[in-house]
């Protein structure tokens, strides 16, 4: 099961994606890079079954690269956020997609977002978020340690008490976390 | 005799020059003078395909616009499935085939577009593609398309081509072979370079004045030996 979190700080976000490949007991790689660059300024990453995660990853970025193609311009966080919530939501009647995304991104307007969406198409704008079994962990770390407006070295300090937490008391042992 | 018509449409557009150089590839348009009131900006000849390949047309605006947003979903297509960004020869076999398949249907009229597609190879050589609205492509070493004087600009650009032109030699050789057909002036026309691997870079009204008055004054210059020359033999 994956482990993916996320938080927002002073002008930045920090999305985190355990990587590791795993099906039931084997564990094929500790190398897999599971967070997705949709442009120049946003990150999507999701948990959940791995082909569906990957499937519907690529299909966003191509998506929003059509539009900045055709538009001459990136579309906001904001606008991408809904944009993904609604192929989610098409697809929920149909064959849904199994994934749970966070989508982390900067834009001129806004600043700084982190939307937080899981397989059934439920869209929250968030603080700090995360996915999988890790959440029951790692939430509440986040809701003792999380303040706003962290800068880069507190909110780095409270990504490593999370992974800490995960080592601890998760039961599948996942080594290695990409930032 | 609709796709002569659309020939004819694309030969009333505004003149587009490509030129492939050794390691660049230049494509040029005429920007025609524009009403008092109207926002030069939002006249865009020149579109991306895609990260690694331009797309300049003559003909009608609107049959161009719908041909090229085909060309942009069919190449974010073929990313989604094969991983890979597509060759400029594929995009032209594409859209060459969209064009023709207007031309053998029912109730449909041809595009009225021919466009010039600028890229490079795997092997990082430059390719310079043509499609016309019967739905052939091809890929030439320089080309123009619409304009008032195609086969001028044509006969210009095979007699000053050679294969070995360096990046502003290339540009060169297509802002003089459209001022063959457009008033002179950085505000008439619009240049682009492509590099492999690298963004297009549009040239800024700046540098083109500059070429521009360069080229002029080498006329210039041409024409006065010239005239002194035959002076001299009278």
């Amino acid at each position: 099961m994956d482990s993916v979190f996320g938080l927002v700080g002073d002008g930045f976000a920090i999305i985190a994606a355990d990587a590791s490949a795993a099906r039931s007991i084997l564990v094929f790689k500790h190398d897999e890079d599971k967070i997705m660059e949709l442009d120049s300024h946003k990150l999507l990453v999701s948990a959940g079954t791995p082909a569906d995660c990957a499937t519907f990853n690529e299909y966003i970025q191509r998506n929003l690269k059509l539009y900045e193609l055709n538009n001459d311009v990136s579309l906001g966080t904001h606008g991408a956020a809904h944009f993904i919530r609604g192929e989610l939501a098409t697809a929920l009647r149909k064959g849904p997609y199994q994934a749970n995304l966070l989508l982390a991104g900067h834009d001129a307007q806004t600043g700084v977002a982190l939307y937080q969406m899981d397989y059934m198409a439920a869209l929250s704008k968030v603080n700090f978020g995360a996915h999988g079994y890790a959440a029951a962990f790692i939430l509440s770390v986040f809701d003792r340690d999380w303040v706003k407006g962290m800068n880069v070295e507190q909110s780095l300090d409270v990504v490593r008490k999370c992974i800490h937490e995960l080592k601890t008391r998760f039961l599948i042992s996942q080594p290695v976390f990409i930032l | 005799f609709q796709v002569e018509y659309a020939m004819e449409a694309v030969k009333r557009g505004s003149a587009v020059v490509g030129v492939r150089g050794a390691d660049c590839v230049v494509l040029g348009v005429e920007r025609k003078a524009v009403a008092q009131l109207q926002d030069a900006r939002t006249i865009r000849k020149i579109c991306k395909l895609d990260d690694h390949l331009t797309i300049a047309f003559a003909g009608f605006t609107a049959d161009a616009r719908v041909l090229i947003e085909k060309a942009r979903i069919e190449a974010q297509s073929y990313r989604l499935t094969c991983e890979d960004a597509p060759s400029i020869d594929y995009m032209a076999r594409h859209i060459a085939k969209t064009q023709q398949s207007y031309t053998q249907r029912g109730g449909v009229r041809p595009f009225g577009v021919s466009s010039m597609i600028s890229g490079f190879n795997s092997d990082k050589s430059p390719q310079l593609y043509l499609t016309d609205p019967a739905g052939t492509y091809s890929a030439w070493k320089a080309h123009a398309i619409g304009g008032r004087n195609e086969k001028a600009v044509q006969e210009f650009l095979e007699k000053n081509w050679t294969a070995t032109l360096a990046e502003d030699e290339s540009i060169r050789l297509t802002i003089k072979a459209l001022l063959e057909v457009v008033d002179s002036g950085s505000k008439n026309m619009e240049v682009v370079v492509s590099r492999c691997g690298e963004k297009v870079r549009n040239l800024t009204e700046e540098e083109l004045e500059v070429i521009i008055a360069d080229i002029e004054r080498e006329q210039e210059e041409a024409k006065k030996s010239n005239q002194e020359a035959t002076a001299m033999e009278t």
